[in-house]
């Protein structure tokens, strides 16, 4: 029975025709989403080859494997000095130091000298600064290490494994153009040649890199830069923000959301929060600078001032997923609970909780992955220092890995850092994802459909 | 043959608003011991809203305020002194859409019985879990299942997992808005039957769409109309010979 005006054909009629209309307008929308993917899509692979073609060739680099001599005419030094009976272990310490200085005192670099003409006698005829130049300058510090452990092995050969120079890794794999002339070139000709014969004959070979993973960062000694010291200092500030920024929000988001009264206070806060969301997070390391440096005195350049910054910018993030995430649960699940009793601590932790669980957890750890990547508010607390050391509690200086990337990547010596630039982000890239996984997996686990 | 009974709980020129919208305007009715009364009247007239204020739901709306007085067993129920939790314990609700647990079928009925206290042991628990089951005319259906979710029940089903679960806490008063509106009519049967049982240890206020319904179940009828209170008397009367003409015209089906 027709209601209006129009008889059913006209009614059928008019339907038919804007149906074509709506078919239309849906592919197009469909076509604009697919095209839209796909670009994304094609990005980000573009991205993540050029980023893996350029930095996974850094996990290698060129490493001699020496025959290293302690001959006993360079390192001579006293026996290591043991605590006598009635000594004060005061004086005891004092004739170690001593004794320390006296090894660190001992040429070490003619001893790596002396190894690589073992290996290849016509080195012999070379300037010794030439030879000297093929193994990176910290290696020494490695010889020195073993004899001030264990003295014993003066005297004896140990086959060791020994960082090429920077230059000369840049060299043997063709990063640098090999028909520059001389006084372009970073290495003197001799030097080359010498590299080349050894590359040749497999002392010097191309080998996996354990000093990008081991080794803090470097500037005298740049063959042995490696990750760690940012790993760390990174580290310890994803945990901060884990156990700060993550328990204080979701607990804040669910006050505010499930107990908090509704009002103009409330409303106030709500604003904030949300306002604060957006805040650059360059404007957090300035308040961090101010509040934690100037007046709590925290050191500067440390992993807990990091991370309390990072706390501080991921808070907003947190509450807001979180209570998306509470304000997702349906209404009834609430009105049961209550209507059997529940008090309201029970409905929230009992019902509401459980089912809000995974988009809490989704939130929680893109915040924690957005605070692992942000390096303009580390700038501003120092975090952009050059340091060597590889810190052990959060109250060390540290280097960070987004910053780490940003300071190699200004490093003079292009040829090699730009692989080394590209393996920390690799680095980076692959602790967001294994992040991203467990925010996966974590919430596959609490997701039940039923 | 209600007016020798004691007065359970009593409304006194009730009103509600949801911000400024009054949605009801001044009720007052009495619900008796051990009888089964029946909130009728067209959609939308606040039947739901009066049930809800009867066990402080509205509390959990926002912008929802309740005036006026509502005594269980003499004690104000909006008296700061009272608390809601005990209050919903005392007076279970079925929601007019079934709304289980996205738990397993025992615990939605398990979860009341144990925030209360009220079983000793695990083998209490079980017990209360399958007589609230079997009054909601449920155990056959779902006893081999009981660790299966909640929510996996056809809606009849799910309705009748509340009712259980409403039950297991033993209420005084049980609060049902439309618990039938999902069911078909034997489960229908069901409920009712259950309904008719439960009366004779708890009051009921039963709001329904179904004059049958009403007409079946119900000790005394009250019918409501625009968020007022029309008409309340025994149901053999309001539907026999009704004194409100509105109330004649909606049970005679001239609107509504
Ligand atoms: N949460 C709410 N917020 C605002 N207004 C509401 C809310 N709930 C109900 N109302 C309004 O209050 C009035 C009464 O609604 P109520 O749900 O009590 O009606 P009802 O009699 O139960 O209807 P039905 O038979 O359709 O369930 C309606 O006008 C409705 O729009
Ligand atoms: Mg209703």
């Amino acid at each position: 029975m027709p209601i209006g005006r129009l008889s059913s054909a006209e009614v059928e009629a008019r339907v038919v025709r804007s149906l074509k209309k709506r078919h239309i307008k849906e592919k197009a929308f469909r076509a604009v989403g697919l095209s839209g993917v796909v670009t994304g899509l094609v990005l980000v692979l573009i991205l993540f080859t050029s980023i893996l073609s350029r930095g996974l060739p850094a996990f290698w680099q060129a490493t001699f494997e020496l025959d290293v001599y302690f001959n006993p005419e360079i390192i001579r030094i006293d026996p290591r000095p043991t605590q006598t009976s009635g000594e004060s272990s005061g004086d005891f310490r004092e004739r170690e130091l001593a004794w320390l200085t006296q090894v660190n005192m001992v040429n070490w670099n003619r001893l790596l000298e002396d190894s690589v003409i073992a290996a290849a006698p016509e080195a012999a005829a070379m300037a010794r600064r030439d030879v000297r130049r093929l193994i990176t300058s910290g290696e020494r510090f490695q010889l020195r290490e073993m004899v001030a452990e264990n003295p014993s092995i003066i005297g004896e050969t140990r086959r060791l494994r020994l960082l090429a120079d920077a230059n000369v890794d840049v060299w043997l794999r063709g990063n640098i153009d090999r028909s520059l002339p001389d006084a372009q070139q970073q290495l003197s000709r001799a030097t080359r040649d010498l590299a080349d014969k050894l590359f040749e004959e497999g002392i010097i070979k191309i080998r996996f890199s354990q000093a990008l993973f081991m080794n803090p960062d470097s500037r005298s000694s740049l063959a042995s830069a490696g990750l760690a010291g940012a790993f760390v200092g990174s580290l310890f500030m994803m945990l901060i923000v884990m156990f700060l920024a993550v328990p204080v929000g979701v607990a804040s988001a669910i006050y505010l959301e499930e107990f908090a009264p509704k009002n103009k206070l409330t409303d106030l806060i709500e604003v904030n929060i949300n306002n604060l969301a957006a805040v650059p997070s360059i404007v957090f390391g300035l308040l961090g600078a101010a509040i934690f440096i100037n007046t709590f005195n925290l050191p500067m350049s440390t992993p807990i001032v990091g991370g309390l910054v990072l706390s501080l910018m991921t808070l907003p993030t947190v509450i807001i997923a979180t209570r998306s995430a509470l304000k997702a649960v349906p209404p009834s699940i609430r009105q049961a609970a209550l209507g059997v009793g529940a008090s309201r601590v029970q409905t929230v932790f009992g019902h509401v909780l459980p089912l809000a669980i995974p988009g809490i957890l989704t939130g929680a750890i893109l915040g924690v992955a957005q605070a692992l990547g942000e390096t303009a508010p580390l700038l501003l607390i120092g975090m952009n220092a050059f340091v060597t050391n590889i810190a052990s509690t959060p109250f060390e200086q540290s280097a960070a890995l987004p910053v780490q990337i940003y300071l190699w990547q200004g490093n003079e010596l292009r040829n090699f850092f730009e692989a080394r630039t590209s393996a920390a982000i690799i680095v980076l890239l692959a602790l967001m994802i294994s992040l991203n996984a467990f925010a996966i997996w974590l919430r596959k686990k609490f997701e039940r459909r039923w | 043959m209600s007016t020798n009974k004691t007065v359970r709980m009593s409304a006194n020129d009730v009103r509600v608003f949801y911000g400024d919208k009054e949605a009801i305007k001044g009720v007052s009715v009495d619900i008796m011991e051990n009888e089964v009364i029946a909130f009728i009247g067209p959609s939308g007239c606040g039947k739901s809203t009066f049930l809800r204020c009867l066990n402080r739901m509205n509390d959990t709306i926002e912008g929802c305020r309740v005036e006026g007085e509502i005594t269980l067993d003499g004690n104000n129920i909006y008296d700061s002194r009272m608390d809601p939790v005990l209050l919903r314990a005392r007076v279970g609700m079925v929601f007019q859409r079934p709304n289980p647990f996205p738990k397993s079928i025992y615990e939605n009925v398990a979860y009341g019985p144990r925030i209360h206290g009220l079983a000793s042991s695990k083998r209490d628990l079980d017990e209360i879990v399958e007589v609230s089951l079997s009054k909601a005319g449920l155990w056959d259906e779902v006893k081999d299942r009981l660790m299966e979710p909640g929510t996996g029940l056809s809606g009849g089903q799910q309705q009748r997992l509340c009712i259980a679960r409403t039950i297991a806490v033993s209420p005084e008063v049980i609060l049902m808005d439309e618990p039938c509106s999902a069911l078909d009519p034997i489960a229908t049967a069901t409920v009712e039957e259950l309904i008719e049982e439960l009366s004779s240890q708890f009051s009921i206020a039963i709001v329904t769409h179904s004059m049958q319904q009403a007409a079946r179940v119900s000790n005394r009828t009250a019918y409501f109309h625009l968020g007022k209170l029309i008409e309340v008397g025994d149901t053999d009367e309001v539907f026999t010979k009704p004194k409100n003409e509105l109330t004649e015209a909606y049970i005679t089906g001239r609107f509504g």
